[in-house]
């Protein structure tokens, strides 16, 4: 792992809504540090591990609201940002991924269309480059047709389709950090292995920082490096990625018991017992 | 006896230029009491053959037998009382204005029960849900205790059938494996025949003793559970599913 | 509004009953009632302008009941040499019409037609177009076709065109009047209703009730038409304003109460001759029309938000 500056720098992030039950905090001061690496997060839902991804590119809405003593993009402060100015690092230094590439495509556009937009909007090229670079992008992402898919509407295109065209959107402008949702969980298995590989190799060719975010224990300790593992708002375990099977907190114990296993039959699976400790013991740090 | 039989079962929506094959000539057997999984990606069929038992889809052809019955083009209630499904998605399976009770008791109300009351207990009882459930909406629940409920509705009728598509498919892990483990003790206790539908080879693996490996519409390959231990496999799409179980195997992404 | 309010006073007398009201574990089906009822009372209640409008249109219900209390004159009694006074005059708060009828009696009388209408409407309408609806849209095919293309047939006429068509065959009334509106009223709850049916046939509880040999009348009575009327009465308060206007088009046009009796559009027909001179006859019963419609608009909305069955209320 790089010992350089990391890309993304969080300290004690915060997510708060307030509710007429009084704030709910989906994300309790959590830490933590993203090199070039794959840093995954895993928790069940309402862990708050959408909302951190979200926090990042300052995308809860109000009356949402975001704190930290420290969010910082390659040294910039990303609190203090204009709206005008975050708009410039969405999309173009840091892209998001999300589950649904239904929701996230315009349906009354065409894929080349949409492609080049976003990387005319924050490069400010000519069309013929733009076309050029969608191309390329698209090539990148192994779509084998590419002219024919710029032409064509986003309903045209199944739900693998549809998500390697979201990557090649959101890698088009070369950003420093791809924030991937659950990318894969609406997709069969055999898209599911091609998008992570290219996803992979972005990672090692282009040195990008990739967040991946999944409640797939099993797909998450075999692709990514390092793992922060997410409950009720709070980090409650860092490990590496390929030690996770010896994590040692009892609440990801729990999960991993709690997946049936292939290869070992059991009568029950294990049933998670929550403690509600889990819940007040402080974030672990995920800082390097 | 409630064995399951389906006999060169074809199954198509649309006519002319724009039908659409969704299940060609399959063919297996689900003994009486036994627990069969059907595994495939989306849009292979695999739920469309339960749909197809249960006559919500109404163009097929071949041969569907249940216990020494063969079936017609419609089903009557006396099927529903031998047959019952749980749906995937516990928050589109409950209707939003019904609470637990009325669910449950319209459904034993059609099917003749006469004791409601006690019924609508036992049944909460069975699936671990306690009396408190009872009066709760919806929206008072949390997706596993909804799956329960609609465990709870699909076992009033007492069949002996239950057809499962994808269970668990929405749930958290946790929440998955109690899911899991309330059907294996039901299927035990009430002597369950189960038709399993999953894209998880590891819950079929975990659940039934043999499995039918769909992809186009077609069954391309009968696995028993120890061929799937022992990645016993002839077809590459059932290999690769079977890779893929374990995770990202970056060879097998080298491959594609 | 809420389960904190009660942690902070522990002493509230109605705490029982509050918190009976806000449990998640309710003891019974009445009890489960009245506690999704009150959950909605408290989304409504913090929503002002629904609120204002409820209390509008509560006390419009409560002038109706206490008319004979609650006016100053008769509503019919003329008096020729006190004629079009002027509001604030001398025991004439909003003055008198060219009959010398004092008008904050003739309002206060009129709120009693304006509700009947309303109420029969409010009946008659939806309750039609809930019918023709929801049997059309769980039907399909066939019965789709016909009952729509009826339906389509009634909303290509010019809604005031066919209650005056309907209305000069039966004659002029009220309750010929009502029914005129009514019959124009019905066709979009009819599409309102299939549009939604049209949703809920094809969700898995559907699906899931009709596995359990549940037939067509079961499955549209209990199942479709819970989820079909909140849209529908959100729709309908919309619509009060619309029926208020449209009777009193009719009275207007002297079609639908006939004189003397007070009814808030007539009243207006008949202040037209004197707009110029004598602008509060046709402005006050305006006024009245104005408020109780803008009252309806009001709590329509608000009930939108609450009635929502996505929201799961």
């Amino acid at each position: 792992m790089t010992r350089e500056q990391p890309l993304l720098d969080i300290e004690n992030l915060t997510v708060s809504f307030p509710t007429r039950q009084g704030v709910f905090e989906a994300v309790r001061g959590i830490s933590f540090t993203l090199g070039r690496e794959r840093l995954g997060i895993v928790g069940e839902s309402g862990s708050g591990k959408s909302m951190t991804g979200r926090a990042i590119l300052r995308l809860i809405r109000p009356p949402g609201r975001i704190t930290a003593r420290r969010l910082e993009f390659s040294g910039t402060d990303l609190l203090q940002l204009d709206e005008h100015e975050m708009r410039k690092i969405r999309g173009q230094r840091i892209s998001m991924v999300m589950q649904d590439p239904k929701f996230s495509l315009n349906p009354v556009m065409r894929i080349g269309e949409q492609i080049m937009e976003i990387y005319r909007f924050h490069t400010g090229a000519g069309k013929r480059a733009a076309h050029a670079r969608a191309i390329e992008m698209l090539e990148a992402v192994s779509i084998r047709d590419p002219e024919r898919v710029m032409r064509a509407w986003p309903h045209e295109m199944s739900g693998g389709m549809g998500q390697r065209i979201m990557i090649a959107m959101m890698m088009v402008t070369e950003p420093d950090i791809l924030i991937a949702d659950e990318p894969t969980s609406a997709l069969d298995v055999s898209v599911q292995t091609q998008v992570l590989s290219i996803m992979d190799r972005l990672v090692h060719e282009r040195g990008m920082g990739l967040i991946f975010i999944s409640h797939d224990l099993n797909l998450v300790a075999s692709f990514c490096d390092r793992v922060l593992i997410m409950y009720a708002g709070r980090i409650v375990e860092v490990c590496a990625a390929d030690r996770l099977h010896e994590a040692q907190h009892p609440y990801t114990r729990g999960l991993l018991g709690s997946l049936p296993r292939l290869h070992e039959p059991r009568r029950h699976l294990e049933v998670l017992k929550r403690d509600p400790a889990w819940r007040e013991t402080p974030s672990v740090s995920g800082r390097q | 006896m409630s064995r399951l039989v389906f006999n060169d079962l074809s199954v198509w929506f649309g006519e002319g230029a724009s039908r659409v094959d969704a299940v060609r000539h399959a063919t297996f057997e689900v003994p009486s009491g036994a627990s069969f999984g059907l595994v495939g990606e989306s849009g292979s069929g695999k739920s469309t053959i339960l749909r197809a038992l249960m006559g919500l889809a109404p163009d097929w052809s071949g041969e569907m037998i249940v216990g020494e019955q063969r079936l017609g083009p419609k089903r009557n209630r006396a099927f529903y009382k031998q047959v019952q499904m749980v749906f995937q998605d516990p928050y589109a399976s409950l209707h939003p204005r019904h609470s637990v009770d009325q669910v449950l008791s319209e459904v034993l109300k059609l099917h003749g029960f006469r004791d409601i009351n006690r019924r609508v207990q036992a049944l909460l009882d069975d699936v671990g849900l306690g009396p408190g459930f009872r009066f709760r909406y919806p929206h008072q629940l949390s997706g596993g205790q909804r799956q329960r409920v609609a465990i709870a509705r699909a076992l009033a009728p007492e069949p002996s059938v239950l057809l499962l598509d994808e269970p668990t498919s929405a749930l958290d892990v946790s929440v998955q494996a109690e899911v899991l483990n309330l059907l294996n003790d039901l299927r035990e206790e009430h002597r369950l025949t189960y038709l399993l539908v999953s894209h998880d080879l590891a819950v079929v693996a975990h659940m039934c003793q043999s499995t039918a490996v769909m992809q186009n519409g077609e069954i391309v390959e009968m696995l028993t559970v120890e061929d799937m231990r022992a990645m016993r496999a002839r077809h590459p799409y059932t290999c690769h599913l079977l890779e893929s179980a374990s995770g990202y195997n970056p060879n097998a992404a080298q491959a594609l | 509004m809420n389960r904190q309010d009660i942690s902070r006073n522990p002493d509230d007398p109605r705490l029982g009953f509050r918190a009976w009201l806000l449990t998640d574990t309710p003891s019974s089906r009445l009890h489960a009632r009245c506690v999704a009822f009150y959950a909605g009372w408290l989304k409504l209640r913090s929503n002002t302008m629904a609120m204002v409008g409820l209390g509008i249109l509560i006390l419009l219900v409560l002038v109706a009941a206490f008319a004979p209390w609650l006016a100053p004159h008769d509503p019919l009694a003329q008096n020729l040499a006190g004629r079009l006074q002027p509001p604030l005059s001398e025991s004439h708060l909003l003055g008198t019409d060219s009959l010398g009828r004092d008008i904050l009696s003739r309002l206060i009388y009129g709120s009693r037609i304006t509700l009947y209408i309303v109420a029969l409407v409010a009946l008659i309408a939806p309750i039609a177009g809930l019918l023709v609806g929801t049997i059309a849209g769980y039907a399909g095919g066939i019965v789709d076709a016909i009952l729509m293309r009826i339906t389509d047939i009634f909303l290509a006429f010019p809604r005031l065109v066919l209650a005056l068509a309907f209305v000069a065959a039966l004659g002029a009334g009220i309750e010929n009047a009502v029914l005129a509106i009514s019959i124009t009223a019905w066709p979009p709850y009819a599409r309102l209703a299939r549009a939604e049916t049209l949703t809920i046939r094809n969700s898995d509880y559907i699906s899931a009730i009709r596995l359990q040999g549940a037939g067509p009348i079961r499955i549209i009575t209990r199942h479709i038409w819970p989820l079909c009327t909140s849209s529908l009465i959100v729709r309908v308060t919309l619509d009060m304003a619309g029926v208020i206007l449209a009777a009193a088009g009719l009275g207007f046009l002297g079609l639908g109460a006939q004189p003397p009796s007070p009814e808030w559009g007539a009243m207006i027909a008949e202040g037209r001759r004197f707009i110029l001179d004598s602008w509060w006859v046709a402005t006050m019963p305006g006024l009245a029309i104005f408020t109780v419609s803008l009252a309806f608009n009001l709590l329509g909305d608000g009930l939108r938000d609450v009635l929502d069955p996505k929201e799961g209320g």
